[in-house]
């Protein structure tokens, strides 16, 4: 047995920026009570932002229109490719624009209740007050949100929801809404206000008398390494689904801001609350290198089925209505195939693993347009999926206006991530992070289309709020210097590990222990999660980060392009992360949103909470490589939204 | 499959470069054209080769970061990014040559990686709305007419791929300065900046070196999302437009 496993419980960790009172006035309450730094002293501050996805580039836009000096990194060639880019399904706000029924307290509701009750309150309620300006603030800059003939916002009802509060750019919302944050960005990079450096990927955190001082930094064209220093550093980079290998994410999306921050004393949260997303393209072979997700609106008017038989392998037009198992509709009649994405996902499992699967390897479940196209005509079904369809036939080269379309679920987002407070200050003082980076909003499991509604209310308003309160706070400190004790350590440090990468010289190539490690992952800490298979990763885990550093193999040198170095240096620190992912969801013996655990489930298969004994969040502190980590709660108390056995029947 | 890869191999911006012949077999007729040269990479990287330089990210066709010239075609034969290119578009036994996208405005990085901040740089020249954080009016209090509407998102879905520079016989970037122009200004939001957007976004672009426009159409041809070539006559029109009125002024 590993004895990392055997962690030790430190103190509770405890929320203290967030105001007590009504739910509803918390967050006025503590803007009012934040301190605000003087317009003519912002500029004297200087603020890094790591990542320009929505979170960052809101963040970056915002902080520098109010006077602070930011510098900017991202390690794509421009600040626009940020993986925001690729969310298709739309944006949530509680406008009630359809008279249906929606509200801010709705919003909040259905986003706790959605998370399996492992979010607080304070954080979720303002999310949803937020909602609401965010869609302002983006039609004022020229989002082409979809439009009815009247010329009003169209919106639509989107996984998991019963009213229609989802405001979309047909199947592009993260572009649009993207763009619009890289626009405003932009804007203030020319105005001089955002120093921007693209092409430079952040490799650790400098952290001086126990403050966020500074990051190091890789310029990835040249390969040299930069300190940069600031009064405070925000982290905008995003989730770490690629420890999976396969995912959704883009190939270069990855954890290293997030995991070398933790490692420098910022406690990671929930690790283990990944989301397994029910709509993408199923693999094809080995060459595999990432999953494309099909959008979820899909499911307001496809249908999910499989045969009724196991081993059932004719066409699916030749097998008969009467055949067939529209198995989400069956066992959840009220929601049917719009359940919240964790139970649609493990239905899916579910059916595939009792032998009813279709297609290559019998790992997918279909999604048929027949009676969509029947219902309103094949002109509307290509108005509203199109682009979809297109992406479907390109990839699969089957037509999905012929043949239903083959889904299965694939790892999409992570809900965990560095623990933040109501400040959305991490556990070091000047570390904050945002968006995906973050574990704040969604417990055990987002919603369709909050995502990006989480990444613009944190960057856009909720942060440029926050941060004036440290910056106030904090003594105005002499600029950090290069020769500093701490930055040549954590400088020596970086090039040390990057030097070690190119000196081992072994046999295998980064991908193939990037491959090895998800494949690991996916079967042990997937959809499906028991006490003996993590208990198995947990062993295996350290063996191939042994083996990683006894046979990796990179090519040339570090003083040049070179994503062969990139991808390994980000394998190092998945090959860490896994094992807390795992202990984490070990440690947890309970199920609840897209945490998984079969030891607890209900007589019918239902995800079973055990509120008595995790009604907490799970922040882990650093203490080494391999060695135990110690486990801080963070209680969850619920005032407003009861928790209940989420029931989607 | 078996194929023959010619690809253009340079070490960096400074170093000339040339093409190298590679082997590959074993491909899948199901594998993206990137997933081909993943393919090729693993097997230099076991060789103790440098493997090839590309960039690539999202892999779904949206981030606009993958960029090659395939056989004398930017993104290839279909009308899609390279990502989305898929092996079965290829016969066993070709033989596919692999470029960067080739125009001095983009200066090549490495191998098939090239520069294309310059986009950044016309777009920071005025390809965004003057819209501060929190001094937005309720998003109801301007309608749009859904046509308006219409014509603003099917400029706005250029993901600044550089395509269009790619395909163009000048390396003109009329139709990605065009497509922003027009989503902006088409919009009652983006209308007050409407003349200084245009004229300091064509002034940009060609600060940059872009070449100029001849209307040969191969950008709108290139174009992975389809931005079509009335957008550079709509962005002249606007062009003309704003001289027009600063003339007056």
């Amino acid at each position: 047995m590993n004895n990392f496993a055997e962690y030790a419980t430190g103190d509770p960790v405890v929320d203290t920026k967030a105001p007590e009172g009504p739910v509803a006035e918390r967050w006025d309450k503590r803007r009012f009570e934040a301190k605000l730094v003087n317009p003519a002293n912002r500029r004297k501050h200087t603020v890094i932002v790591v990542g320009t996805g929505l979170a960052g580039g809101s963040a970056g836009a915002t902080l520098a229109e109010q006077g602070y000096h930011v510098v900017q990194f991202c390690f794509q060639d421009s600040p626009r490719r940020a993986h925001s880019i690729a969310a298709q399904g739309g944006i949530n706000a509680a406008k009630n624009y359809r008279n249906d029924g929606d509200s801010i307290h709705r919003l909040f509701y259905d986003t706790v209740k959605g998370g399996d009750f492992r979010a607080r309150e304070s954080n979720v309620h303002r999310l949803a007050q937020i909602s609401v300006e965010i869609i302002d603030q983006c039609v004022a800059q020229g989002v082409p949100f979809a439009r009815e003939y009247g010329g009003l916002l169209d919106t639509r009802s989107f996984g998991g929801v019963q009213v229609s509060r989802t405001f979309y750019a047909r199947g592009q919302t993260g572009q649009q809404l993207l763009l619009g944050a890289y626009q405003a960005l932009s804007r203030q990079i020319a105005a001089g206000n955002v120093e921007l450096h693209a092409r430079t990927e952040m490799l650790d955190l400098i952290v001086v008398d126990g403050r966020a001082r500074g990051i190091v930094a890789r310029d990835l064209i040249t390969g040299k390494i930069d300190t940069y220093f600031a009064d405070a550093v925000v982290l905008a980079s995003g989730g770490y689904g690629n420890v999976f290998y396969l995912s959704t994410n883009a190939m270069n999306s990855n954890a290293t801001a997030i995991w070398r921050a933790h490692r420098r004393g910022a406690y990671f949260a929930n690790p283990c609350f990944t989301q397994i997303h029910p709509t993408c393209i199923p693999r094809t072979g080995e060459h595999q290198s990432k999953l494309t997700l099909m959008s979820e609106s899909l499911r307001n008017d496809g249908r999910i089925w499989v045969p009724k038989a196991q081993g059932d392998t004719r066409p699916a037009n030749e097998i008969p209505e009467d055949e067939r198992d529209y198995y989400l509709e069956r066992i959840y009649p009220s929601f049917g195939n719009l359940v919240p994405r964790d139970i649609a996902s493990r239905a899916a499992k579910n059916v595939c693993d009792e032998g009813r699967g279709v297609g290559p390897g019998g790992q997918g479940v279909y999604l048929d347009f027949a009676d969509a196209i029947q219902r309103m005509g094949r002109a509307k079904v290509e108005e509203k999926y199109g682009n979809l369809f297109d992406m479907y036939e390109r990839i699969t080269a089957e037509n999905p206006y012929e043949v239903p379309m083959r889904i299965y679920p694939a790892v999409h987002y992570t809900m965990g991530g560095l623990w933040v407070d109501y400040d959305l200050g991490t556990t070091i003082p000047g570390l904050f992070a945002i968006g995906e980076a973050n574990f704040s909003d969604h417990g055990a499991n987002r919603l369709g289309a909050s995502a990006l509604m989480q990444g613009l209310a944190d960057g856009y308003f909720v942060l440029p709020s926050t941060i004036n309160d440290y910056l106030a706070r904090t003594p105005h400190k002499d600029a950090l210097s290069e020769d500093h004790p701490v930055v040549q350590e954590v400088l020596a440090e970086t090039e040390d590990r990057l030097n070690l990468l190119l000196s081992v010289d072994g046999d295998r190539t980064p991908d193939s222990f990037h491959r090895e490690l998800g494949e690991l992952m996916w079967e042990f800490c997937g959809m499906a999660r028991t006490e003996t298979g993590l208990r198995k990763a947990l062993e295996r885990i350290p063996q191939i980060r042994e083996e990683f550093w006894r046979r990796i193999k990179v090519p040339g040198t570090g003083e040049e392009f070179n994503q062969s170095l990139e991808k390994a240096n980000r394998i190092v620190d998945y090959l860490e992360l896994a094992e807390l992912m795992c202990l984490d969801a070990l440690h947890r013996a309970e199920s609840c949103g897209g945490h998984f655990r079969e030891e607890s489930q209900t007589p019918d298969g239902e995800a079973e909470r055990r509120d008595e004994e995790f009604s907490y969040a799970a922040a882990w502190e650093f203490t080494d490589t391999g060695a135990s980590p110690v486990l801080h709660k963070e209680e969850l108390h619920f005032e407003y939204v009861h928790p209940t056995q989420r029931s989607y029947a | 499959m078996k194929l023959t890869l010619r690809v253009w191999r340079q070490k960096n911006a400074g170093a000339d470069g040339a093409m190298s012949t590679y082997e590959v077999d074993g491909i899948s007729q199901d594998m993206s054209f990137l997933e081909m040269l993943d393919t090729l990479n693993e097997e230099l990287i076991l060789k103790g080769e440098d493997p090839v330089a590309f960039d690539h990210d999202c892999r779904e066709g949206i981030c606009g970061a993958c960029s090659l010239v395939i056989n004398g075609d930017a993104h290839g034969p279909e009308r899609t990014t390279t990502c989305q290119l898929h092996m079965r578009s290829f016969d066993d036994g070709d033989t596919i040559d692999i470029e960067p996208w080739r125009a001095s405005a983009f200066p090549v990085v490495k191998d098939l990686v090239v520069d294309r901040s310059a986009f950044d740089r016309i777009i920071q020249a005025g390809g965004y709305i003057t819209a501060p954080t929190g001094a937005a009016p309720e998003a109801h209090a301007t309608p749009v007419p859904k046509p308006d509407a219409d014509f603003a998102f099917e400029h706005a879905e250029c993901i600044g791929c550089g395509a269009c520079v790619a395909a163009c016989p000048n390396g003109s970037a009329m139709l990605f300065t065009s497509a922003k122009v027009n989503h902006l200004n088409v919009l009652p939001q983006g209308s007050p900046e409407r003349e200084t957007r245009v004229l300091d976004m064509v002034g940009q672009m060609d600060d940059e070196g872009f070449g100029g426009c001849t209307l040969t159409g191969e950008c709108a041809t290139a174009c992975p999302k389809g931005i079509p070539l009335p957008s550079i006559a709509a962005m002249n029109k606007e062009w003309l437009r704003a001289n027009r009125k600063a003339a007056k002024r």
